[in-house]
């Protein structure tokens, strides 16, 4: 079983960059971006797979974070093409155009951001704590609606790809396999993650709070650990995103992109390693092959979804690899 | 003394289960609780790990007073739990189950490995797939993996077939040995006496004796433990 999944693990985590290469030797540019897509909602969705796969909490309100990393990077960007200092006073700090300084900022600033939600939301649970999250994604919503500086309602341009260094970021392939190592990396580390004790006392908190309580186990703060970890990985997915789509908008923080995620990581199988990746080329590609021939195409992912929910519960991963856990 | 409770009482809501319950233990002693169903055994051991907070009366573990702790900070002073019906995390794998409870001291993996070596056969499978026994086995590992300074386990061996309890009396046996102490709780005289130092009946919500496993006579057995 465990091998079956590892076979499995390993074709999907090969698809990618089997799509990207092809494209890029046939001259299609668009399969490439179409790939860059696929890994950067996977990276995205790993991150709330830390919360929700492992932990069991489903955060309504990731967009919240992907939609910070997303305006991390736009603002970055504007500021270091207009040569505009991020803060003049009381000291000048500039802004850079360096992916690697934007994702650890996106980072550090939705850790925060989710360290407050954590330690509001997670004293709730069920119902409430879905709808604290889903709360506290529309406040920061609307505050990027309202703040002009940066776009507002219309959102923001990046007219300069952001840069990474040694590596042009304009070259399709090139992007793709920044943002493809990035979720190679969050993979790994949400498979170290898994295995630790933390992991451990993480998927027992979901499933008994009391009993884990008896064996020493706070509750709260490792449920906080892992919603901290979770918001910084799907926070770095978004300054990838804003720099996929060199643009940067409220839509990236509404609650529907919260929903996709959630959904995303549903069809690929809900706390399995390498279901995000799954669900996210399951999504990409009925978003593309479907959204082709109508605009009604989420009519039919939410068939497939409900089939998902009801028939084959583990996902992708678990129709391919066998059901192994959750409950 | 290592642990000694002063006067608990407890409730559940508005009707009182324990009406002033007294007991100490110290370091290495394996104190047998005893009573019939109801009397107050589990009530005492959810008020020790502050699973059933108590109205009145103080609980003090290894110098601290816990009366009023929360039960993740008293599994961390050195309480560990084996709660009744064998309760482990399910879904867990049982490598995974040992591992969330782990605190450094001697009792790693290997050593829970030694002393169940069944479970160490059944490392990856998931707990809801263990036998009765096994699950039990995992129970007590899991309580061992805190490294806990007590052991406190309720009703040890019930419902398990004959075979399976002898071994987790050797287990128990083998920890007393040790050095461990153990706060134990069975409706099985013949086994569980062997093992104790010391016994305490409890009956309705009470401690009515208190005495060595030799005093216990037939006569204090048919009155506070017959059925």
């Amino acid at each position: 079983m465990v091998n079956r999944e590892r076979l499995v693990n390993i074709v999907l985590a090969l698809i990618l960059p089997a799509l990207a290469f092809i494209a890029s030797g046939m001259g299609e540019p668009f399969y490439i971006t179409l790939a860059t897509r696929i890994a950067i909602l996977a990276l995205a969705a790993v991150g709330l797979n830390l919360a929700l796969g492992l932990g069991g909490l489903v955060s309504f309100g990731h967009a919240a974070f992907f939609g910070i990393g997303g305006y991390v990077a736009g603002i970055f960007a504007t500021h270091a093409f207009n040569q505009i200092p991020l803060l003049s006073s009381p000291f000048v700090i500039m802004a850079t155009n360096q992916m690697p300084v934007i994702w650890i900022v996106s980072a550090i600033v939705a850790g925060l951001v989710a360290f407050l939600i954590g330690l509001i939301s997670l004293r709730t649970s069920g119902v409430y704590f879905i709808m604290i999250t889903l709360a506290f994604a529309q406040m920061i919503y609307y505050f990027a609606i309202s703040w002009p500086a940066y776009g507002g309602e219309d959102g923001l341009s990046i007219t300069i790809r952001n840069g990474f260094p040694g590596v042009n970021t304009l070259a399709p392939l090139n992007f793709f396999l920044i943002a493809y190592a990035l979720l190679l990396l969050a993979l790994f580390a949400f498979a170290r993650l898994r295995d630790s004790r933390f992991g451990a006392a993480l998927q027992a908190t979901r499933q008994n709070e009391v009993r884990v309580a008896s064996i020493g186990i706070r509750p709260l703060r490792i449920r906080l650990v892992a919603f901290i970890l979770s918001g910084m990985i799907t926070a770095i997915a978004g300054a990838l995103f804003a720099d996929l789509n060199r643009f940067v908008g409220p839509s990236m923080l509404s609650w529907s992109m919260s929903g996709e995620l959630i959904v995303l990581i549903i069809l690929g199988g809900t706390g399995r390693l390498f279901g995000p990746v799954a669900g996210a080329i399951l999504f990409v590609l009925f978003e593309f092959a479907l959204g082709g021939l109508t605009e009604h195409w989420q009519l039919f992912l939410g068939l497939i979804l409900l089939a998902v929910v009801l028939f084959g519960r583990g996902g992708l991963v678990g129709l391919l690899a066998g059901k192994v856990r959750h409950g | 003394m290592l642990l000694e409770l002063a006067k608990v009482e407890t409730f559940y809501g508005a009707s009182q289960a324990l009406f002033g319950v007294d007991l100490a233990m110290a370091e290495g002693e394996v104190v047998a609780l005893m009573g019939r169903n109801g009397m107050g055994k589990t009530t005492t051991i959810r008020s020790i790990f502050g699973l059933s907070p108590l109205r009145h009366g103080t609980i003090r573990f290894a110098g601290n007073d816990i009366s009023a702790t929360k039960p993740y900070r008293i599994a961390r002073l050195g309480l560990g739990l084996v709660p009744e019906g064998r309760r482990c995390f399910p879904n867990l794998t049982v490598a995974e189950n040992l591992l969330a409870s782990a605190r450094s001291g001697f009792w790693t993996i290997k050593e829970v490995n030694t002393l169940f070596p069944r479970l160490a056969e059944r490392s990856s499978q998931y707990a809801n797939s263990l036998s009765g026994g096994e699950q039990q086995m995992l129970a007590v590992g899991r309580a061992l993996m805190t490294n806990p300074k007590l052991i406190v386990l309720d009703e040890a061996t019930e419902g398990l077939a004959p075979v399976i309890r002898q071994e987790i009396w050797k287990a128990i046996a083998a920890l007393k040995q040790q050095g461990q102490s153990i706060l134990v709780v069975d409706k099985t005289l013949s086994e569980l006496l062997p093992v104790a130092d010391r016994c305490v009946i409890l009956e309705r919500g009470r401690n009515v004796w208190n005495g060595l496993p030799g005093e216990l006579t037939s006569e204090i057995q048919d009155r506070y433990l017959g059925v």
